[in-house]
Formats: structure tokens, C-alpha cells, sequence
């Protein structure tokens, strides 16, 4: 407060130099404010009650009852919660295969011939698809007797077999399902950086012999990096985001098998199975905590680059 | 370029090229041929078991049938009534907080900005119960308004990364000229910046469109009757209305796919713009 001292015969003056002297300093503000009172109300301050939420016995409506750990220690010898777990574990692993196969298919369409613009369009086309209508396509591609991949495997080893009702097949027949909006995502993002690759740098290093994957490893890549790391925080927190497929394509069955953490705490906190808000609460808060580990990983490399850029 | 172009291996190259392009695309798109195959596919043939050949006959009918027989029109009302103030909501805060973060350099800056980036990334099911918690206590529960705040306040974080960046990459000797002129600072954003950033609301406003009318999860959670709800969620119901009626279900679907298709293919460069800032540096 000391230093307010010399600017007091300023405040003195009328408010419109007072603004003017500190405008530089409020404005920012002002523009934040509308943003920071919206996000904190719908997004941060939830957070924090969640975790909080985590510790009581709730079913929605009545009186919450402190309880503690109970619910986390109810977790850990819970069977549901290790197959979510492991399901999301499967989710994660599988769906990084989008970044590989995106770039594939963006070097097969990284060509200049007639018509090339609308294949890339058509081939981007899954992603633009509700994850809802993507659930009932592949349903349907899956579909026991008549669908077309269950008549594919017919037809190839003479006898179908219905993905979505068998409990070991079913959570990679969805995690199919996921990939195929994913890599047309993964690859439009390449395509935008193959776009942008130096060529004479393509030219020198053709001069030296380079060629094919290990141009592609030492000359390509390194110059890709940008589209890479996007790809690679999409496809991540999408996976552990993974919830309307499941939903829609089987309701976390058979029996539980295709669960995934997000899944399995809307079951339980929302659903006909009860109003646990308390336990769904708990099993948010793991599910945040693994989400944590990456995002914090992918924070902190921003941040670095925030620095080194300015 | 790479791959090397196919016309460096001659004209034979060429033409394998692009027969191997419509093959392949063939391939990718084949769960969404089949289902707009089933579409039009007359009842007649699924009880035959004509289930992936050519449709005996096209039945336009099932689009009919589809809207006469449920509320698909309703959810596509309710769909467009909570998306375009969606759009608008997230894209002018974003505008405001953009220019906030982009422009000025103070103290909090940079932690500001990461608390946005960073929610932008959380779970939705962490925020599940408070907000419908509170969506019930406001009495915003199964209403529009709930959901259209909702959804303006997670955008707000996504939204805030991307035209922060933008402005970030404009000239600042326009905003430092204008200062010296002694033009106010809202008059700068106003009359300077705000223009220069159409681009970036083009792209975010179809982002954004699409992104909220393929949302399922929150239409769910913060809604319940067929006179709110999105169609994401109508069509899950619908679904299990119309078990085994696939060219039904296959409509529907299609219905519901279009609007964001249309919109991609009317404003394709301004989606790619948008999904790829940063993909390049």
C-alpha cells in the first residue's frame, strides 16, 4: 500500500484519467472476467466438489453421509471397477494405433492427381459422423447372422462370430468402432503437416540417397513432430474419454465385460442400477487422477515451448 | 514432397494410382455405404434376407417413415435450439479471453491460460454429478438453457486455446501503433483485432457446431424428455424402440449425421483450418 502514496493527487483527478492510467492494467481483466466466471462455475469449482463427493454416501436426494475412504476402499475389491480398468488400459493401448495408421493413410493420399481434394474430404468423412451414429454403423457391420463382417469371418473360416455378445471380442470390436473416426482425425492432421514440409530439405536429403522409410525416419518425422504430439494428446485423452460407443453399442455388456471407467461411474451414479453419487464420484476421481498423469505431461511441454518461443 | 509424386514413375503409375483410390476409399467407407444402403432398403427385403445385395426397390419411404413414426423432427429442432447459441456464446467469450491472453502481458498470464487448456482436457464424468446437480437446483435441469450454458462454459476452454494462439500470431506493431495514437483498448480490440480474426471464427464456429450437435454425453445427463432432447440422445431411444428394423434405424441415423456433413462439406477449409492449428509451426 506504500507505493499508493505517489499517485494519490492522480486519484484526486476526475475517474476518467484514473481509467485512462490504468486501463493497460484492468482491461485484461474485464475481457477475462465473462470466461473465468463461467468456466470456474461449469468446470473448475465441479472439480473440487467431486473430490469432496468422493468421500460421502449420496443417492441424489436425500442427506449425504460422511464416510470417509468407503467408497475407494469399496473400490478395491470391486471386480467391475478392475475390468473398467482394464478395459481402459485396452482403450488407451489400441487406440494409439490411430497415429501410425493416420499416417499411412495420409503418405497414400499425399499425391497431386485429378480429384485427389475429394478422396481427402471422403476419407476425413468419419470423423465428422456422431460417435452415436458411428456406434449404430459398425452395430450393424457387426450384427449376428446378417451383418457384413459377421458374414466376412463366415464366409473366410465357416462360422460367424458375434463380436458385440462375446465377453472376451466385444471391447475390441468397439475399440475398432473408436479408431475409425480417430485415424481419419490422426490423418487430416498429417496431411496438414505433410503440407508443410520444407522441400528443399526433402530435395538435399534425395541427394544424398535418401529414400523411402529412411527418409521418412530421419528426414520426414522429425519435421512432423507438431502434428504428432496433437495427435498423440487427442488420440489419448479420446480414449480415456471413451463413453458413447460403449453406451450405444452395447450398454457396457455382456455382462459388464465392455465397461470402461467412464462408463461404469455413469452406471452407477445415473442409471437404473441406483443413484450412487458418491461411489460414481470416487470412480471419477481415479479416472481423473490417470487422465492427470497425461495432461499434466502434455502441459508441461506446452509450457516449455511457450518459453522457448518468446 | 513426400512421398515422391507418382507422375516421377510415369504415366502406367498414374492410372494404377488412381484405380487404387477409389478401391481403397471403398474399403474405409464400407460401414457407412452399408448403412445407406439399408436406408432405403424396402421391409420386404430384410424379412427375404436380401440383407447386403442390391435393395429390390428403392423405399425412399423409410425417411418418411422415420419422421411420421417419432419425434426425429423434435430432436432436430431441439439438436439446432441448443447448438447455434452454443456457437455463438463460446466463440464471443472466447473472443473476449483471447484477446485477454493474447495481447497482454501480465503476472497470471500464462497460468490462466493452462487452467483453460487444461479443463479443456478433464473427464467429463468428474463435472457429471455437481453440474447436474446444480442444473437441478437452478432449475435448469432438462431445460435448453442448462445445457446451452453448459456446453458455452466447457467450449470457453477449447475456444480460449485456439484464438489465443491466433492472436498471438497476428502483428503486434498494429496493437503497439495504435496505442501510441492513444486509441482506447476495447476501440483496439473492437476496430483492429476483432476483424483481423474472422478466419478464426469462421473455423471455431463450425468446430463448434459440429463438436455440440454430435454431443451424447451431457444430452444425457442434463436432459430427459423428447421435448429437450438432442437428437445424439433421441436416437439411442429410438433405438431400442426399433429393435431389428435396421432400414429404420439406418434412416435415422443418416437424419441425424446430416447437418454436420452438410456443414463440413460447405465450410470444408475453415473445419480443416480449425482442427489442425498447431499441427504445423
Amino acid at each position: 500500500m506504500t507505493e499508493a502514496r505517489p499517485s494519490a493527487p492522480r486519484a484526486a483527478a476526475p475517474p476518467r484519467s484514473w481509467w485512462r492510467a490504468n486501463q493497460q492494467r484492468l482491461t485484461p481483466w474485464l475481457f477475462l472476467a465473462p470466461g473465468i466466471l463461467m468456466f470456474g462455475l461449469y468446470v473448475i469449482w465441479p472439480i473440487f466438489e467431486s473430490f469432496w463427493l468422493s468421500f460421502y454416501d449420496w443417492d441424489g436426494l436425500g442427506e449425504a453421509r460422511w464416510i470417509g475412504w468407503g467408497n475407494y476402499r469399496e473400490l478395491r475389491s470391486d471386480p467391475a471397477f478392475y475390468t473398467s480398468l482394464r478395459n481402459n488400459v485396452l482403450w488407451l493401448v489400441l487406440y494409439l494405433l490411430a497415429v501410425p495408421a493416420g499416417l499411412l493413410i495420409a503418405l497414400f493420399l499425399n499425391q497431386t492427381v485429378f480429384g485427389i481434394r475429394l478422396y481427402k474430404s471422403l476419407f476425413f468423412f468419419p470423423f465428422v459422423i456422431s460417435q452415436v451414429v458411428v456406434g449404430l454403423m459398425f452395430s450393424w457391420f457387426y450384427a449376428p447372422n446378417f451383418g457384413l463382417f459377421y458374414k466376412l469371418v463366415e464366409w473366410l473360416t465357416g462360422t460367424g462370430v458375434a463380436v458385440l455378445a462375446d465377453p472376451d471380442l466385444v471391447t475390441y470390436g468397439i475399440i475398432a468402432a473408436g479408431l475409425w473416426p480417430q485415424i481419419a482425425y490422426v490423418m487430416i492432421l498429417y496431411l496438414t503437416g505433410l503440407n508443410n514440409v520444407a522441400p528443399d530439405q526433402v530435395e538435399a536429403a534425395r541427394l544424398d540417397g535418401a529414400k523411402g522409410w529412411r527418409m521418412l525416419w530421419y528426414v520426414i518425422l522429425p519435421q512432423l513432430r507438431p502434428a504428432t504430439f496433437i495427435a498423440v494428446v487427442v488420440t489419448v485423452i479420446g480414449a480415456l474419454r471413451s463413453f458413447d460407443l460403449v453406451s450405444i453399442m452395447t450398454d457396457g455388456g455382456p455382462f459388464g465385460s465392455s465397461r470402461v471407467l467412464s462408463f461404469y461411474m455413469y452406471e452407477q451414479a445415473l442409471s437404473e442400477y441406483g443413484y450412487r453419487m458418491g461411489y460414481g464420484a470416487a470412480i471419477a476421481v481415479v479416472l481423473f487422477l490417470i487422465m492427470m498423469v497425461f495432461i499434466s505431461g502434455f502441459i508441461w511441454k506446452m509450457v516449455r515451448d511457450e518459453r522457448e518461443g518468446y | 514432397m513426400f512421398p515422391r509424386p507418382v507422375q516421377s514413375r510415369g504415366p502406367a503409375a498414374v492410372a494404377a494410382y488412381q484405380a487404387l483410390l477409389p478401391v481403397a476409399l471403398l474399403l474405409w467407407l464400407l460401414p457407412l455405404l452399408g448403412v445407406a444402403l439399408t436406408s432405403v432398403r424396402p421391409t420386404a427385403d430384410l424379412a427375404a434376407g436380401n440383407y447386403f445385395g442390391w435393395p429390390s426397390a428403392f423405399a425412399w419411404d423409410n425417411y418418411a417413415a422415420v419422421f411420421r413414426n417419432s419425434p426425429i423432427g423434435r430432436y432436430m429442432l431441439n439438436s439446432l435450439i441448443v447448438t447455434v447459441p452454443t456457437v455463438i456464446g463460446a466463440v464471443a467469450l472466447s473472443c473476449l479471453t483471447g484477446f485477454a491472453l493474447g495481447v497482454y502481458r501480465f503476472r497470471s498470464n500464462l497460468l490462466i491460460f493452462f487452467m483453460f487448456v487444461a479443463g479443456n482436457f478433464v473427464p467429463f464424468q468428474i463435472l457429471m454429478v455437481p453440474v447436474r446437480d446444480m442444473s437441478v437446483q437452478l432449475g435448469l435441469y432438462n431445460t435448453y438453457q442448462g445445457l446451452i450454458l453448459f456446453h458455452i462454459a466447457f467450449q470457453t476452454g477449447f475456444c480460449t486455446l485456439f484464438m489465443r494462439n491466433f492472436i498471438r500470431a497476428l502483428p503486434r506493431e498494429l496493437i503497439e501503433a495504435a496505442r501510441v495514437e492513444g486509441v482506447a483498448e476495447w476501440r483496439i480490440f473492437w476496430f483492429i483485432v476483432l476483424p483481423l480474426m474472422r478466419p478464426a471464427i469462421a473455423a471455431l464456429s463450425v468446430l463448434i457446431f459440429t463438436f455440440i450437435w454430435n454431443d451424447y454425453f451431457w444430452a444425457t445427463v442434463l436432459t430427459t424428455s423428447a421435448a429437450t432432447q438432442p437428437v445424439t440422445a433421441g436416437l439411442y431411444s429410438l433405438n431400442g424402440q426399433w429393435i431389428a428394423q435396421w432400414n429404420l434405424v439406418s434412416a435415422g441415423s443418416i437424419v441425424a449425421a446430416l447437418p454436420p456433413v452438410l456443414m463440413f462439406f460447405a465450410m470444408q477449409r475453415h473445419f480443416i483450418a480449425g482442427l489442425t492449428l498447431g499441427a504445423v509451426k
